[in-house]
Parts: C-alpha cells; sequence; structure tokens
C-alpha cells in the first residue's frame, strides 16, 4: 500500500485518480501511471533552458506571421496577398465581429499569451533566481490555454484554402505560411521537453506564494 | 519506462481519503477546495460535471444542425454567385479531382464532430453503469475526443482566410456564410464538453467490480 503519512511524497494520476509515492525518475526516463499509461512525470536536464528558448523563437514567429501575408492571389492582373492582420479588417461588422475575435484569439492571441507565459514561469530557473510573483498561476493558466492554442491547425487551413482555390486564381504561399510550419513544429518540439510535474516540483521548492 | 511506487489494487486517493489536484498531480486531505500548491479549484469528483457535459453536448448538438443546413462560404464571381454548405464544398472538391482535400473536409467537418457528440453521449451515459466496454478503452476514447476535437476549426479558418484573401473588387469575391460561425461555435462547445467530462469517474468502482464485493 502507499504510505500516505507524508503528502509532499505523493502524486496523483490526474486522468484516472490513482495514488502513487513519488521516485524522482531519473533524467530522461518516464514516470507512466501503471493503470492509465497517463505520463506523470518526464524530466529532462536542462528542459528549461531548451523551452525558453524555443519560446522566444515561437513569439517572434507569432509576430511574424501575423504581418506577413500568407497567401497570395492572382486573377487576370487582379492581386490580393492576406496577412493575419488582413483577416480582422476583412470583415469587421455583424455576425462575424466574433468569428473574427475567435479566430484572431485562437491563432494569434492564446498561442502568444501562453509563450510569454511559459517565459515568465521557466526564465528564473535558467539564470538560478526566485520565481517571479504570480508564477504558479501563470503556469496554471498556460496549461488551461494549452487546447485554444490553434497555430498549427492554421497552418493546415492555409494549405487547404490554397488547393480550394487553385483552379479559380493563381495563388502562392507568402512567407508567413512558413513561419506557421516552423511554428507548428517548434510548439510540438516544446510539449515534448515541457514536463509539467518538473516545473510543479521546481516552483514548490520556492517559497510559497 | 519507469513506474512509480506501483502497487496492485491500484489505491485511488479518494480511497485514501485524499483528493488530487488536476493541474498539479499533488495529493491533499480530503475537503480541500483550492490547491495550496498551484491555485487550482480541487474536487475529489465534480458531481456536476456530467450536467455540464451534457449541457455543452446539447449546446453544440444544437449548433451543428444550422452549421450544415447554411452555406459556408458564398463566392461570387463575374458570371455568378454560388453558395455552399460544409458538405457541398466538399462534394465540390472531389468534383474538381481534389479527393485529398474533399476527404480532409469531410473528416474535419463532419466524421469528427459526428464521432465527438456518440463519444462524449458514451462517455457519459457509461458512467456509473457497469460497461461492457473495458475502462482502457474508454480512457482512450475520452484521450482522443480531447486531443481530436480542436482540428475541426480547420473548416473555420479556411472560410476566414478565403474571406479576407478573395476580395478582388469585380473579378470574384467570396464571403462567409452564417454556417461558419454555428459551425464555430459548435466546436468550441463540444470541446468544453469534453473538458467538462472528469475522466476519473471512468475509474470509479473499477477495483471493487475487480475484487467481487461490490
Amino acid at each position: 500500500m502507499v504510505d500516505t503519512s507524508r503528502l509532499d511524497d505523493l502524486i496523483v494520476c490526474t486522468e484516472c485518480d490513482a495514488l502513487y509515492r513519488v521516485r524522482q525518475p531519473e533524467r530522461g526516463q518516464v514516470a507512466v501511471c501503471a493503470r492509465c499509461h497517463t505520463v506523470l512525470a518526464a524530466p529532462r536536464a536542462k528542459a528549461a533552458l531548451q523551452i525558453v528558448a524555443l519560446a522566444v523563437a515561437t513569439l517572434i514567429l507569432i509576430v511574424g506571421a501575423a504581418v506577413f501575408p500568407f497567401l497570395r492571389i492572382e486573377v487576370g492582373g487582379v492581386a490580393n496577398a492576406a496577412s493575419v492582420l488582413d483577416i480582422s479588417y476583412a470583415f469587421f461588422d455583424g455576425f462575424l465581429t466574433v468569428l473574427v475575435i475567435a479566430t484572431m484569439s485562437m491563432i494569434l492571441a492564446i498561442p502568444a499569451l501562453r509563450t510569454g507565459l511559459i517565459i515568465y514561469v521557466l526564465a528564473p530557473f535558467i539564470v538560478d533566481k526566485p520565481a517571479l510573483p504570480g508564477a504558479r498561476a501563470a503556469f496554471r493558466v498556460a496549461q488551461q490555454l494549452r487546447p485554444w492554442a490553434m497555430a498549427e491547425i492554421f497552418a493546415i487551413g492555409c494549405a487547404v484554402s490554397l488547393v480550394k482555390i487553385a483552379d479559380l486564381a493563381q495563388v502562392t504561399f507568402g512567407p508567413a505560411f512558413w513561419m506557421f510550419a516552423v511554428l507548428t513544429v517548434l510548439i510540438v518540439i516544446q510539449q515534448k521537453f515541457m514536463c509539467s510535474w518538473s516545473v510543479w516540483n521546481a516552483l514548490a521548492s520556492q517559497t510559497p506564494s | 519506462m519507469e513506474r512509480v511506487g506501483f502497487t496492485d489494487p491500484v489505491l485511488t486517493a479518494r480511497d485514501a481519503g485524499l483528493v488530487g489536484c488536476r493541474s498539479c498531480a499533488r495529493a491533499w486531505p480530503m475537503g480541500t477546495e483550492v490547491c495550496p500548491n498551484c491555485g487550482a479549484r480541487v474536487q475529489s469528483r465534480s458531481r456536476r460535471s456530467l450536467q455540464r457535459v451534457w449541457a455543452w453536448w446539447l449546446a453544440g448538438l444544437i449548433c451543428y444542425v444550422p452549421a450544415n443546413i447554411y452555406p459556408m462560404l458564398e463566392t461570387r464571381t463575374l458570371v455568378h454567385t454560388e453558395s455552399a454548405t460544409i458538405v457541398g464544398g466538399a462534394v465540390d472538391l472531389a468534383a474538381h479531382g481534389a479527393y485529398g482535400i474533399a476527404l480532409i473536409i469531410l473528416v474535419a467537418s463532419v466524421v469528427i464532430p459526428v464521432g465527438k457528440f456518440v463519444s462524449i453521449a458514451f462517455l457519459a451515459l457509461s458512467v456509473g453503469r457497469i460497461s461492457r466496454t473495458s475502462p482502457e478503452a474508454r480512457h482512450g476514447v475520452h484521450e482522443i475526443v480531447e486531443y481530436i476535437g480542436r482540428w475541426s476549426m480547420i473548416d473555420v479558418f479556411v472560410v476566414a482566410i478565403l474571406s479576407s484573401l478573395v476580395q478582388l473588387n469585380a473579378v470574384a469575391a467570396i464571403q462567409p456564410g452564417p454556417a461558419s460561425l454555428a459551425f464555430a461555435l459548435s466546436v468550441i462547445f463540444t470541446m468544453l464538453s469534453a473538458q467538462a467530462f472528469d475522466p476519473r469517474m471512468i475509474w470509479d468502482g473499477i477495483e471493487d467490480q475487480k475484487a467481487g464485493h461490490l
């Protein structure tokens, strides 16, 4: 049976409620719930540095992906190139406003906010400084926002759009499309490095905030 | 792979008189309401979670009806104006020979949403009953539903992209149809429905059943 006298030593599977006693997994090893196989912990060496580096690159790409055009269209001498910001100008009336706000948040605002929060939480660890105020709330929000950050889905949407109007006009990818493509890869790698259990552990070892 | 302190049969936090935080995985005495470590609200089992699941599920289903009836896109060219629904647009693509893209649209906008409605209803109904489907399988269903649901937004993004891109004055213009908003709302509501489901309920009572003392 699991000794439950010291709560600090316990880890609960967030998906199935199984209770385990913590044993620090070796770096590179993965602790998996025996019952539902959810990953409980997957610590990596120098993860904070790698994640912050990726996050900074992601932020820069998000800005670029917003302002540069992602697709360019040409029909009989008339041409138009659209950037993500153009989407918001294109239709700002009536029920479409809701749609624009939702689209903008999911492909730009939420990914950017999430990345910013992760930098805010992890950057102090790289330089061995105490966590910044509100770091726990920041990390919790960053985790909750994860399903709502959809930059990678937008990249696929660009490709689908191109095929959809390929016979109506001449369409080419703009720089922002490639930025979204790289962004997708960076986000996947960042999630691979991220072990939330290790982050919570590091935050818990600090003075309570 | 490493497994931490594995005990058989599995002891849950609830059985041990504890409540687990679903945000940071720490255990606290039963009755704790806010996790002292990360500040998330903790509940041993959210009893009202099933009600929230069904409420979002129904809202999503209601929005999914107009999303299929009304046009998603209105295309105006020099010669004529045409509007296409979700399925109509996919059929058009297939007619032009773009089978791959037609398939992506059909999977993202029809197969995934319908599959999600069925899966969430199945999970919610199986809670508290003796299900013939193993908890491992049901847990897998929940994981897939949570992971894949967001991909349905593809079609909404395509509408947003096309209507901002194809604004060529007299030559051609594409406008979003009312279905785009209904579809976006349907995806958002079903995502909230899947998130409201507490997967720990899948495993409740399993140990008792196994041990034969229900």
